[in-house]
């Protein structure tokens, strides 16, 4: 079985340090159609009270869906990606992401089961800064359809 | 921009209507990195049982709390925000304006907490269905 209950509270490593950046924050906000300047002007942002521009709040998954990839292609789990389904993502915020931020990722197995031939994982996902300041915490349910028993 | 002291249960937000056409798919795999074919390739997302292309539901989820992003003028103080994935948003083919499809979000007020704190409760529908369960986003006000 591959989804095994033993798996839950598995820790991965912290992941390679993302250097977020103005750009970036620019193309997400238009790929989302967000014309909000408070996503690309810092003196905007600064107006707000914040240091730079930060990052709409779906932001955090550019950074989180890789890092929980980490499980889904763990051998050991055995899960096979294109039965994975996300059915359900939560954000939990410390503060919100900066353009100036560098961050890593640290995923954890929150729960893993198994009911009706379906397998359900819950990861964690915590960013912090490079000097250890907590972020955000990213939650993704994914739901593995068609799993056999 | 809204106080906490001026918010009440049961308040509604302004509603908002987002297109959503295949372009918006591409940029939005581009930018998040999200190239699963479902969400660009009509041939590969019937093969596996949809009835067309569908939007990342990371997108939908982008585009609903631009409601209260919009309403309480600084991102900045959401500190809670999440979702389910309840059914999938089509998006049909096609390169004009009003191709594609539409995705409207309404919202209202929760829950006032004696935190400081609101929850709104939103609702995002694409052709007559809810695609969007459960969808809370928590703001703290000044």
């Amino acid at each position: 079985m591959a989804l095994d209950a033993g798996y839950k509270g598995r820790t991965y490593p912290p992941t390679a340090v993302y250097e977020v950046g103005r750009e970036k924050i620019r193309e997400f906000a238009d790929a989302i159609g967000d014309p909000n300047p408070v996503y690309r002007d810092p003196a905007v942002a600064q107006d707000l009270g914040h240091r730079d521009v930060l990052a709409p709040p779906t932001f955090p998954i550019v950074i989180t869906w890789p890092a929980a990839l980490l499980i889904i292609n763990d051998p050991e789990l055995g899960m096979d990606f294109s039965r994975v389904l996300h059915a359900d993502q939560r954000f939990v915020y410390a503060r919100p992401i900066y353009a100036d931020d560098q961050l890593t990722a640290t995923v954890v197995i929150e729960d893993v089961s198994e009911r009706m031939g379906q397998g359900f994982l819950t990861t964690r996902t915590d960013l912090a800064t490079v000097d250890g300041e907590h972020v955000v915490s990213g939650f993704s349910k994914l739901v593995v359809v068609g799993e056999q028993p | 921009m809204i106080k906490f002291a001026d918010v009440a249960k049961g308040d509604e937000l302004p509603a908002q209507t987002f297109p959503i056409r295949r372009v918006d798919l591409v940029k939005y795999a581009g930018a998040s990195g999200d190239f699963n074919p479902i969400h660009w390739n009509e041939r590969f997302a019937q093969s596996v049982g949809l009835p067309d292309v569908i939007a990342h539901g990371m997108f939908t989820m982008a585009e609903a709390v631009r409601l209260v992003t919009d309403w309480c003028g600084d991102p900045g103080m959401v500190v809670e925000y999440s979702v389910r994935f309840t059914k999938p948003v089509v998006v049909p083919d096609g390169v004009a304006e009003d191709s594609g499809a539409r995705l409207t979000v309404t919202g209202k007020v929760g829950a006032v907490n004696e935190d400081g704190t609101v929850r709104v409760d939103l609702t995002a529908v694409s052709a007559d269905e809810k695609v969007l369960g459960m969808a809370r986003a928590v703001v703290r006000l000044p």
